[in-house]
Protein backbone atom coordinates (compact mmCIF):
# COMPACT_ATOMS: atom_id res chain seq x y z
CA UNK A 1 0.00 0.00 0.00
CA UNK A 2 1.54 3.28 -0.85
CA UNK A 3 -0.39 6.13 1.47
CA UNK A 4 -0.02 9.89 1.05
CA UNK A 5 -0.49 12.50 3.44
CA UNK A 6 -2.07 14.98 1.60
CA UNK A 7 -1.54 17.83 3.92
CA UNK A 8 2.08 17.15 4.20
CA UNK A 9 2.61 17.49 0.89
CA UNK A 10 4.10 20.82 -0.90
CA UNK A 11 3.94 19.66 -4.77
CA UNK A 12 7.20 19.24 -5.51
CA UNK A 13 6.75 16.53 -7.50
CA UNK A 14 9.72 14.97 -6.95
CA UNK A 15 7.71 12.17 -6.08
CA UNK A 16 6.45 11.86 -9.95
CA UNK A 17 9.92 12.84 -11.39
CA UNK A 18 12.00 9.97 -9.36
CA UNK A 19 9.94 6.88 -8.85
CA UNK A 20 11.18 4.27 -11.61
CA UNK A 21 8.09 3.05 -12.33
CA UNK A 22 5.96 6.46 -12.42
CA UNK A 23 3.38 5.62 -10.06
CA UNK A 24 1.79 9.26 -8.90
CA UNK A 25 0.21 11.81 -10.43
CA UNK A 26 -0.63 14.94 -9.59
CA UNK A 27 -4.44 15.22 -7.75
CA UNK A 28 -7.01 17.42 -8.90
CA UNK A 29 -8.23 18.47 -6.02
CA UNK A 30 -6.61 21.07 -3.67
CA UNK A 31 -5.17 20.51 0.13
CA UNK A 32 -5.35 22.47 2.65
CA UNK A 33 -2.66 24.47 1.65
CA UNK A 34 -3.97 25.33 -1.36
CA UNK A 35 -1.52 23.33 -3.57
CA UNK A 36 -2.54 19.83 -5.84
CA UNK A 37 -0.92 17.12 -3.85
CA UNK A 38 0.45 13.93 -5.52
CA UNK A 39 -1.76 11.01 -5.72
CA UNK A 40 -1.40 7.25 -6.61
CA UNK A 41 -1.93 7.11 -10.10
CA UNK A 42 -1.55 2.95 -10.09
CA UNK A 43 -0.14 1.12 -7.46
CA UNK A 44 -0.02 -2.03 -9.14
CA UNK A 45 3.52 -0.81 -11.32
CA UNK A 46 4.77 -0.42 -7.78
CA UNK A 47 8.21 -2.71 -6.80
CA UNK A 48 8.31 -1.59 -2.98
CA UNK A 49 11.72 0.06 -3.79
CA UNK A 50 10.70 2.66 -1.19
CA UNK A 51 12.57 5.48 -2.80
CA UNK A 52 9.58 7.84 -2.93
CA UNK A 53 9.59 7.84 0.97
CA UNK A 54 13.24 8.78 1.38
CA UNK A 55 12.89 11.32 -1.34
CA UNK A 56 9.71 13.06 -0.64
CA UNK A 57 11.27 16.26 1.25
CA UNK A 58 7.82 16.51 3.45
CA UNK A 59 7.28 12.66 4.81
CA UNK A 60 4.24 12.36 3.01
CA UNK A 61 4.74 9.26 1.32
CA UNK A 62 4.58 6.05 3.14
CA UNK A 63 4.71 2.93 1.34
CA UNK A 64 4.14 -0.86 2.67
CA UNK A 65 4.20 -4.01 0.83
CA UNK A 66 1.74 -5.77 1.05
CA UNK B 1 -0.02 4.55 8.46
CA UNK B 2 2.55 6.39 9.59
CA UNK B 3 6.04 7.64 7.82
CA UNK B 4 9.05 5.94 9.44
CA UNK B 5 10.94 9.28 10.05
CA UNK B 6 8.01 10.69 12.08
CA UNK B 7 9.15 8.51 14.98
CA UNK B 8 12.41 10.76 15.49
CA UNK B 9 10.33 14.30 14.42
CA UNK B 10 8.73 16.63 16.83
CA UNK B 11 4.79 16.05 14.52
CA UNK B 12 3.32 18.81 16.08
CA UNK B 13 5.85 21.18 13.92
CA UNK B 14 5.57 19.71 10.78
CA UNK B 15 5.31 20.55 8.00
CA UNK B 16 8.45 22.03 8.09
CA UNK B 17 9.54 25.33 7.41
CA UNK B 18 11.94 23.91 4.29
CA UNK B 19 10.63 25.20 0.79
CA UNK B 20 8.87 22.98 -1.34
CA UNK B 21 11.29 20.50 -3.03
CA UNK B 22 14.15 21.35 -1.10
CA UNK B 23 16.78 18.72 -0.32
CA UNK B 24 17.15 19.19 3.35
CA UNK B 25 13.95 16.67 3.91
CA UNK B 26 15.50 14.05 1.93
CA UNK B 27 18.99 14.66 4.43
CA UNK B 28 16.19 14.46 7.24
CA UNK B 29 14.34 10.83 5.74
CA UNK B 30 18.20 9.85 5.41
CA UNK B 31 19.51 10.57 8.41
CA UNK B 32 16.14 9.13 10.19
CA UNK B 33 16.45 5.92 8.02
CA UNK B 34 20.33 5.36 9.19
CA UNK B 35 19.17 5.70 13.12
CA UNK B 36 16.29 3.39 12.35
CA UNK B 37 18.37 0.99 11.00
CA UNK B 38 20.85 1.17 13.86
CA UNK B 39 18.36 0.88 16.04
CA UNK B 40 20.52 3.91 18.16
CA UNK B 41 19.36 4.60 21.90
CA UNK B 42 17.99 7.76 21.26
CA UNK B 43 19.03 8.95 24.71
CA UNK B 44 22.43 9.05 24.03
CA UNK B 45 22.24 11.06 20.89
CA UNK B 46 23.08 14.97 20.81
CA UNK B 47 22.49 16.61 17.37
CA UNK B 48 24.00 20.38 17.17
CA UNK B 49 24.00 22.94 14.51
CA UNK B 50 25.26 26.13 13.30
CA UNK B 51 23.02 28.85 11.47
CA UNK B 52 21.41 28.47 8.04
CA UNK B 53 18.94 26.97 6.16
CA UNK B 54 20.46 23.39 7.02
CA UNK B 55 20.94 24.56 10.32
CA UNK B 56 17.36 23.79 11.32
CA UNK B 57 17.23 20.03 10.55
CA UNK B 58 17.71 19.57 14.59
CA UNK B 59 15.00 21.61 15.88
CA UNK B 60 12.35 19.02 14.07
CA UNK B 61 14.05 16.29 15.60
CA UNK B 62 12.34 14.56 19.04
CA UNK B 63 16.09 14.65 20.35
CA UNK B 64 18.27 16.43 22.83
CA UNK B 65 19.70 19.01 20.49
CA UNK B 66 21.65 22.66 20.43
CA UNK B 67 20.96 25.15 17.94
CA UNK B 68 24.35 27.36 18.29
CA UNK B 69 26.22 29.65 16.72
CA UNK B 70 26.83 30.65 13.02
CA UNK B 71 29.61 28.21 11.97
CA UNK B 72 30.81 27.06 15.74
CA UNK B 73 28.58 24.05 15.73
CA UNK B 74 31.75 22.08 16.18
CA UNK B 75 33.19 23.99 18.98
CA UNK B 76 29.36 23.47 20.61
CA UNK B 77 29.86 18.93 19.95
CA UNK B 78 33.44 19.36 20.94
CA UNK B 79 32.54 20.22 24.60
CA UNK B 80 29.31 17.98 24.04
CA UNK B 81 31.82 15.08 23.28
CA UNK B 82 34.62 15.56 25.50
CA UNK B 83 32.64 16.42 28.47
CA UNK B 84 30.29 12.82 27.70
CA UNK B 85 32.33 10.51 25.10
CA UNK B 86 29.48 8.03 25.36
CA UNK B 87 27.36 10.53 23.78
CA UNK B 88 26.56 9.77 19.95
CA UNK B 89 27.17 13.32 18.51
CA UNK B 90 25.71 14.53 14.89
CA UNK B 91 26.39 17.89 13.52
CA UNK B 92 24.36 19.49 10.93
CA UNK B 93 25.65 22.21 9.03
CA UNK B 94 26.15 24.17 5.73
CA UNK B 95 28.51 24.87 2.93
CA UNK B 96 28.31 28.58 4.29
CA UNK B 97 28.90 27.11 7.82
CA UNK B 98 31.19 25.27 7.07
CA UNK B 99 33.37 26.44 4.60
CA UNK B 100 33.06 30.42 5.36
CA UNK B 101 32.66 31.23 8.70
CA UNK B 102 33.55 28.00 10.45
CA UNK B 103 36.19 27.19 8.15
CA UNK B 104 38.60 26.87 11.34
CA UNK B 105 36.24 24.82 13.79
CA UNK B 106 35.85 22.03 11.03
CA UNK B 107 39.94 21.84 9.82
CA UNK B 108 40.48 21.76 13.62
CA UNK B 109 37.46 19.23 14.37
CA UNK B 110 39.00 17.08 11.40
CA UNK B 111 42.84 17.38 12.60
CA UNK B 112 41.81 15.82 15.75
CA UNK B 113 40.13 13.62 14.69
CA UNK B 114 37.06 13.59 17.32
CA UNK B 115 34.36 11.66 17.26
CA UNK B 116 31.30 13.71 15.61
CA UNK B 117 29.32 13.03 12.82
CA UNK B 118 28.79 15.68 10.38
CA UNK B 119 26.58 16.31 7.71
CA UNK B 120 26.78 19.07 5.53
CA UNK B 121 24.27 20.39 3.01
CA UNK B 122 25.94 21.44 0.22
CA UNK B 123 23.18 24.15 -1.85
CA UNK B 124 26.12 25.91 -3.52
CA UNK B 125 24.67 29.35 -1.93
CA UNK B 126 23.75 30.58 1.46
CA UNK B 127 19.84 30.12 1.33
CA UNK B 128 19.05 31.33 5.04
CA UNK B 129 19.75 35.04 4.20
CA UNK B 130 18.74 35.25 0.12
CA UNK B 131 21.30 33.56 -2.10
CA UNK B 132 25.24 35.21 -1.68
CA UNK B 133 28.06 33.39 -3.47
CA UNK B 134 29.61 30.78 -0.91
CA UNK B 135 33.01 28.89 -0.73
CA UNK B 136 31.95 26.18 -2.57
CA UNK B 137 29.49 28.11 -5.65
CA UNK B 138 30.49 26.63 -8.90
CA UNK B 139 33.09 28.62 -10.92
CA UNK B 140 30.38 30.94 -13.36
CA UNK B 141 27.48 30.03 -11.38
CA UNK B 142 25.31 32.91 -10.60
CA UNK B 143 24.23 34.17 -6.58
CA UNK B 144 23.08 37.92 -5.44
CA UNK B 145 26.77 38.30 -4.75
CA UNK B 146 27.85 37.24 -8.07
CA UNK B 147 25.52 38.57 -10.62
CA UNK B 148 27.67 37.61 -13.67
CA UNK B 149 28.67 34.38 -12.17
CA UNK B 150 31.09 33.37 -9.88
CA UNK B 151 34.97 34.11 -10.74
CA UNK B 152 36.28 32.41 -7.57
CA UNK B 153 37.74 28.47 -7.10
CA UNK B 154 34.86 26.56 -5.39
CA UNK B 155 36.63 24.61 -1.73
CA UNK B 156 36.43 20.85 -1.85
CA UNK B 157 34.91 20.23 1.50
CA UNK B 158 35.98 16.90 1.04
CA UNK B 159 39.31 17.51 -0.14
CA UNK B 160 40.00 19.46 2.89
CA UNK B 161 38.60 17.07 5.69
CA UNK B 162 40.94 14.54 3.79
CA UNK B 163 43.96 16.72 4.06
CA UNK B 164 42.88 17.89 7.61
CA UNK B 165 42.65 14.40 9.09
CA UNK B 166 38.81 12.83 9.18
CA UNK B 167 38.78 9.06 9.85
CA UNK B 168 35.75 8.94 7.18
CA UNK B 169 34.58 11.26 4.52
CA UNK B 170 32.40 10.66 1.43
CA UNK B 171 29.67 12.82 -0.59
CA UNK B 172 26.52 12.10 -1.98
CA UNK B 173 23.42 13.91 -3.01
CA UNK B 174 19.72 13.90 -2.52
CA UNK B 175 19.26 12.20 -5.64
CA UNK B 176 21.19 9.18 -3.84
CA UNK B 177 19.29 8.24 -1.14
CA UNK B 178 20.15 4.93 -0.71
CA UNK B 179 24.15 5.71 -0.70
CA UNK B 180 23.11 8.57 1.64
CA UNK B 181 22.19 6.38 4.67
CA UNK B 182 24.58 3.95 3.99
CA UNK B 183 27.48 6.68 4.52
CA UNK B 184 25.09 7.88 7.52
CA UNK B 185 25.66 4.65 9.13
CA UNK B 186 28.99 4.52 8.53
CA UNK B 187 29.73 7.81 9.81
CA UNK B 188 27.47 6.88 12.85
CA UNK B 189 30.10 3.60 13.68
CA UNK B 190 32.92 5.63 12.36
CA UNK B 191 35.31 5.78 15.80
CA UNK B 192 36.33 9.59 15.02
CA UNK B 193 36.00 12.34 12.50
CA UNK B 194 32.97 11.68 10.07
CA UNK B 195 32.18 14.16 7.34
CA UNK B 196 29.54 13.27 5.05
CA UNK B 197 28.58 16.25 2.19
CA UNK B 198 25.14 15.85 0.93
CA UNK B 199 24.63 17.92 -2.63
CA UNK B 200 21.08 19.25 -2.58
CA UNK B 201 18.98 21.29 -4.33
CA UNK B 202 17.88 24.90 -3.36
CA UNK B 203 16.05 25.86 -5.91
CA UNK B 204 14.73 29.05 -4.44
CA UNK B 205 17.76 30.64 -4.53
CA UNK B 206 20.75 28.50 -6.14
CA UNK B 207 18.06 27.13 -8.73
CA UNK B 208 16.07 30.42 -9.62
CA UNK B 209 19.44 32.60 -10.23
CA UNK B 210 20.87 30.06 -12.30
CA UNK B 211 17.42 29.83 -14.80
CA UNK B 212 16.83 26.09 -13.61
CA UNK B 213 12.74 25.88 -14.74
CA UNK B 214 12.11 24.20 -12.11
CA UNK B 215 13.16 22.37 -8.96
CA UNK B 216 13.11 18.87 -10.53
CA UNK B 217 15.46 20.01 -13.39
CA UNK B 218 18.31 21.19 -10.24
CA UNK B 219 17.36 17.65 -9.07
CA UNK B 220 17.60 16.52 -12.25
CA UNK B 221 21.01 18.10 -13.14
CA UNK B 222 22.75 16.95 -9.75
CA UNK B 223 21.86 13.68 -10.65
CA UNK B 224 23.33 13.59 -14.13
CA UNK B 225 26.25 15.47 -13.31
CA UNK B 226 27.53 12.99 -10.10
CA UNK B 227 30.65 10.82 -10.93
CA UNK B 228 31.44 7.93 -8.68
CA UNK B 229 35.07 8.18 -7.97
CA UNK B 230 35.40 5.13 -8.87
CA UNK B 231 34.78 6.22 -12.57
CA UNK B 232 36.26 9.40 -12.06
CA UNK B 233 39.66 8.08 -11.16
CA UNK B 234 40.15 7.05 -14.83
CA UNK B 235 39.38 10.76 -16.24
CA UNK B 236 41.00 13.88 -16.95
CA UNK B 237 40.56 16.81 -15.28
CA UNK B 238 39.25 18.32 -17.78
CA UNK B 239 36.26 15.82 -18.05
CA UNK B 240 35.30 16.33 -14.37
CA UNK B 241 34.87 19.83 -14.84
CA UNK B 242 31.65 21.00 -13.05
CA UNK B 243 30.68 17.25 -12.20
CA UNK B 244 30.06 16.73 -8.96
CA UNK B 245 32.66 13.27 -7.92
CA UNK B 246 30.39 11.15 -5.45
CA UNK B 247 31.56 8.07 -2.58
CA UNK B 248 33.48 7.40 0.01
CA UNK B 249 36.73 8.72 -0.20
CA UNK B 250 38.28 8.07 3.42
CA UNK B 251 37.81 5.44 5.80
CA UNK B 252 40.78 4.61 8.04
CA UNK B 253 41.37 4.23 11.31
CA UNK B 254 42.99 6.82 13.57
CA UNK B 255 43.54 7.77 17.49
CA UNK B 256 40.54 10.14 18.59
CA UNK B 257 40.50 12.97 20.65
CA UNK B 258 38.08 12.39 23.39
CA UNK B 259 39.62 8.88 23.91
CA UNK B 260 42.62 10.52 24.21
CA UNK B 261 42.14 13.35 26.04
CA UNK B 262 40.08 10.74 28.90
CA UNK B 263 43.07 8.88 29.20
CA UNK B 264 45.64 11.62 29.15
CA UNK B 265 43.38 12.44 32.47
CA UNK B 266 43.13 9.36 33.93
CA UNK B 267 47.04 9.17 33.72
CA UNK B 268 47.50 12.56 35.64
CA UNK B 269 45.17 11.84 38.30
CA UNK B 270 46.40 12.84 41.60
CA UNK B 271 43.68 11.20 43.57
CA UNK B 272 42.60 8.19 41.58
C1 LIG C 1 28.18 35.68 12.89
C2 LIG C 1 27.14 35.67 11.83
N1 LIG C 1 27.46 36.15 10.62
C3 LIG C 1 26.53 36.12 9.63
C4 LIG C 1 25.29 35.63 9.86
C5 LIG C 1 24.26 35.65 8.74
N2 LIG C 1 24.04 34.33 8.17
C6 LIG C 1 23.03 33.55 8.60
S1 LIG C 1 22.94 32.09 7.79
C7 LIG C 1 24.27 32.52 6.81
C8 LIG C 1 24.77 31.61 5.72
C9 LIG C 1 23.94 30.42 5.45
O1 LIG C 1 24.49 29.63 4.44
P1 LIG C 1 24.83 28.12 4.64
O2 LIG C 1 25.68 27.92 5.83
O3 LIG C 1 25.38 27.60 3.36
O4 LIG C 1 23.43 27.45 4.99
P2 LIG C 1 22.09 27.33 4.15
O5 LIG C 1 21.17 28.41 4.64
O6 LIG C 1 22.40 27.46 2.69
O7 LIG C 1 21.58 25.96 4.49
C10 LIG C 1 24.76 33.78 7.13
C11 LIG C 1 25.88 34.44 6.47
C12 LIG C 1 25.00 35.14 11.16
N3 LIG C 1 23.80 34.60 11.44
N4 LIG C 1 25.93 35.17 12.11
S1 LIG D 1 7.59 14.32 -3.11
FE1 LIG D 1 6.26 14.55 -1.32
S2 LIG D 1 5.90 16.75 -1.12
FE2 LIG D 1 6.71 16.40 -3.18
S3 LIG D 1 4.86 16.12 -4.45
FE3 LIG D 1 5.48 14.08 -3.80
S4 LIG D 1 4.30 13.70 -1.94
FE4 LIG D 1 4.21 15.90 -2.31
S1 LIG E 1 8.13 2.25 -3.82
FE1 LIG E 1 9.36 2.66 -5.67
S2 LIG E 1 8.05 1.96 -7.34
FE2 LIG E 1 6.73 2.13 -5.56
S3 LIG E 1 5.85 4.18 -5.67
FE3 LIG E 1 7.69 4.35 -4.43
S4 LIG E 1 9.32 4.90 -5.84
FE4 LIG E 1 7.59 4.13 -7.06
S1 LIG F 1 16.05 28.79 0.80
FE1 LIG F 1 16.95 27.04 -0.27
S2 LIG F 1 18.02 25.85 1.31
FE2 LIG F 1 16.61 27.27 2.35
S3 LIG F 1 14.73 26.07 2.68
FE3 LIG F 1 14.49 27.20 0.75
S4 LIG F 1 15.20 25.75 -0.83
FE4 LIG F 1 15.96 25.00 1.13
Amino acid sequence: MIFINKELCKACYICIEFCPKKVFTISKELNKKGVYPSEVDDESRCTYCKICELMCPDQAITVVKK
Amino acid sequence: MEHFALKYLRKDRLPHIFCPGCGIGIIINCTCKAMDELNLDLDKVVLTSGIGCSSRIPGYFYLDSLHTTHGRALAFATGIKVANPELTVICFTGDGDTGAIGGNHFIHACRRNIDITVICVNNYIYGMTGGQVSPTTPEEKVATTAPYGNIENPLDLCKLAEAAGASYVARWTTAHPFQLVRSIKKGINKKGFAFIEVVSQCYTYFGRLNKFKNNIELLKYIKENSININKAKNMSEEELKGKIIVGEFVDREKSEFSEEIHKLIDKHKIVK
